[in-house]
């Protein structure tokens, strides 16, 4: 029984952080199709953000849930500024130039920070469930993952600004014509595209450790998640998300991580083939 | 594939004498300096490890230098930077030996590097020393391998670990090839000291979410675990162990942290507490030699931000190992140096005393014990004169000077 709960429990935390891993990720996928190669850095970004901040007195809560987001938000902003948005509607060369932006970013942390920062301790300890132990900081993760999704939501359908985004979206030509500047949309959206992971990036800091050359270890995983998901920012990430990461994690339990990596790529493999514009592109598809 | 035979030898040196008496302006006598070849990842993913093994390379031959260089010649190092690239590792050995024509070469980090330039410069006979702790089993007349293997480190951690937790052993272990290796010789210890292994998972090296293993192993109930995880997302499992508040409960023991000399600075003081490891080398090691030394390096490299570990401080051994056989033997030919290097000669190094068994061409050496407390390594155990007895189960380079080989040493 505690065994269930721990293995149920493991299950929606592996759906929570591919749901951080991929959210702002997705955005600027899904909302620009920009293919941002830089992700994986952009997450050591908030990792080095909060690491950094918190060596220097900062509270780690304050580095991870305000600065960090901040920091990358700004830095997207400023990579949209100087590089993407010369890029719109050039898929091949965005990703061209986001692949070297992340080796620029990798060297340039390499070269402030060295190769070996100590990390963060993950904060709040453990607690117990029957017989076992668990990081409360899980909780946390879950916790964020939802309000990530209820805030791009909420955002979205109700504000003038989500409506904005969402027309530009679906018909930026339109959109112009009716004197929405579509060029700071994309702006904003990239910056805060950037934020969201910059967020998930600093939430990652206290369970793994920051070193520069940390992005590529999550890059794939979020690549398949959007990808599986759909054009849809959230149905999209919350199926796809569900999907993979209780599968991944299930057959991780019943079998080991390596089968857990092979069942996660198994299974995008046959969603993709079955629907290839992902899941939002059949099924969902009025959804945000 | 040229055998090592009286009439080979004799064809092959009456042959290159031959050549030197036609062109006496290309023959390697002509240098005036003593070169020596550095291949070790300056970028690229492992520069962390690289870095270090090249600032201790170009230490010892300042070294050697100050004092006078080797022959009457100043020792000049060539380095490449492979970029963790295996495809610039062939083309910067094959430049090495061919081009730069260097009289030895130091280098290669992981296996499969040195799997590349192994054989590249066993044709070329290019004197080739290999200073990483490895899995064991390189056969090969033409190198010297200086560093730990399982035989060594992990034949006495696992004793160390059963007497003072208990019988019951979890082993997790890297998904490739270095992980199986030393997956089986821990089942093979701790099977050999009456004990158990009662579960083997294995991680793909991008894996860094371990909560469904950390329940695992509360499941399981092991009295210790062994981790044979390598790399920086593996890491995250010893902060997620950490978090789920299980370091007081199931202690933990490592045969890779701490080889690269950055790892115990990744974690927190408190998350790495009571973590054991076993290498040829830790900074605490209480000698002159290994005092005057990291002064030495202090001095040389005052903003490092590394600890000396087994890799680098073996790359020291290395240059200084072969330098004494070359002021030794009077020459860098190979043949007269190996003459001197398999000797049965001791050498006084930081980690202790060293010498090259003369069967397999790799170190027997001291191995030690040591603990992890606020990010520094405190040697609980010495064990003098390990030999790699892994490796000496199949190779025999005085019986079968021509293997050129890497074997796998099935259990």
């Amino acid at each position: 029984m505690d065994y269930s709960l721990v293995i149920a429990l493991e299950m929606v935390r592996a759906v929570a952080w591919l749901v951080l891993l991929a959210s702002g990720l997705a955005i600027i996928f899904g909302m620009m199709r920009i293919i941002n190669f830089a992700h994986g850095e952009f997450l050591m970004l908030g990792g080095y953000t909060v690491v950094i901040s918190a060596r220097h007195g900062v509270n780690e809560w304050f580095a991870m849930l305000v600065l960090a987001p901040i920091v990358v938000g700004i830095f997207g902003v400023l990579v949209e500024r100087l590089v993407i948005q010369r890029l719109y509607g050039r898929i091949l060369d965005s990703l061209l130039a986001t692949w070297g932006l992340s080796m620029l970013m990798i060297g340039g942390v390499t070269m402030i920070f060295g190769n070996s920062v100590t990390g963060v301790a993950t904060p709040l300890g453990g607690m117990s469930i029957g017989d076992y132990q668990v990081p409360r900081y899980n909780f946390v993760l879950i916790f964020a993952a939802i309000a990530l999704l209820v805030a791009i939501w909420a955002a979205l359908k109700f504000t003038k600004a989500g409506l904005i985004a969402r027309a530009t979206m679906q018909n930026p030509d339109m959109s112009e014509a009716l004197g929405i500047p579509t060029r700071w949309v994309y702006m904003a959206t990239f910056g805060i595209g950037s934020a969201v992971t910059g967020f998930a990036g600093a939430l990652l800091a206290p369970m793994t450790g920051v070193v520069p050359t940390m992005g590529v270890n999550f890059i794939a995983q979020s690549f398949i998640t959007v990808i599986t998901g759909g054009a849809s920012v959230i149905a999209g990430t919350l199926t796809a998300a569900g999907l993979l990461g209780s599968i991944s994690q299930g057959m991780t339990f019943l079998a080991g991580p390596v089968y857990g990596d092979a069942a996660l790529l198994l299974a995008a493999l046959v969603l993709l083939r079955l629907l290839p514009q992902g899941i939002t592109g059949r099924i969902f598809k009025k959804s945000l | 594939m040229t055998k090592l035979s009286r009439r080979n030898f004799l064809r092959s040196t009456g042959m290159a004498g031959a050549a030197t008496l036609a062109t006496p302006l290309v023959a390697r006598a002509q240098t005036d300096t003593i070169k020596i070849g550095g291949l070790h990842d300056l970028s690229g993913a492992l520069d962390a490890v690289g870095v270090p093994m090249n600032q201790v390379f170009k230490l010892a031959i300042d070294e050697i230098n100050e004092a006078g260089g080797l022959l009457g010649k100043m020792v000049e190092p060539v380095i490449y930077d492979p970029q963790s690239n295996m495809s610039l590792y062939s083309q910067y050995a094959t430049q090495l030996a061919l081009k730069d024509r260097v009289d030895v070469v130091m280098g290669g980090i992981t296996s499969a590097s040195r799997e590349t330039i192994r054989p590249i410069f066993h044709r070329y006979n290019t004197f080739y020393f290999y200073n990483t702790q490895y899995e064991g089993g390189v056969c090969d007349r033409n190198e010297i391998t200086l560093g730990t293997t399982p035989a060594q480190t992990v034949a006495r951690l696992i004793p160390y670990g059963m007497n003072l937790y208990g019988k019951k052993v979890y082993t997790i272990a890297a998904d490739y090839n270095y992980g199986h290796i030393t997956a089986a010789w821990v089942k093979r210890y701790v099977e050999e000291n009456g004990g158990e292994v009662i579960e083997t998972e294995f991680f793909p090296l991008d894996v860094s979410q371990f909560g469904a293993t950390v329940s695992k192993i509360q499941g399981a109930k092991p009295d210790f675990v062994l981790s044979a995880l390598v790399g920086t997302s593996h890491m995250g499992f010893y902060r997620q162990w950490a978090a789920a508040g299980m370091k007081s409960e199931i202690p933990v023991m490592s045969t890779v942290l701490g080889a690269g000399g950055s790892d115990q600075l990744i974690l927190t003081a408190e998350e790495g507490n009571g973590i054991t490891a076993s290498f040829g080398y830790f900074e605490e090691i209480d000698n002159p030699t290994n005092k005057a030394f990291l002064e030495k390096v202090a001095a040389a490299y005052p903003d490092k931000d590394w600890v000396m570990s087994e890799i680098s401080e073996v790359t020291y051994e290395a240059v200084r190992m072969w330098a004494d056989a070359v002021a030794d033997a009077g020459t860098t030919e190979r043949d007269p140096l190996l003459e001197v290097l398999t000797s049965g000669k001791t050498y006084d190094m930081p980690a202790g005393k060293v010498k090259i068994d003369p069967k397999t061409h790799h170190a027997i050496r001291d191995v030690y014990i040591a603990e992890l407390q606020d990010q520094v390594f405190e040697i609980k155990e010495a064990f003098p004169d390990s030999p790699p007895a892994d490796t000496q189960m199949v190779c025999d380079l005085v019986e079968n000077p021509d293997s050129n080989k890497h074997f796998e040493i099935s259990l």
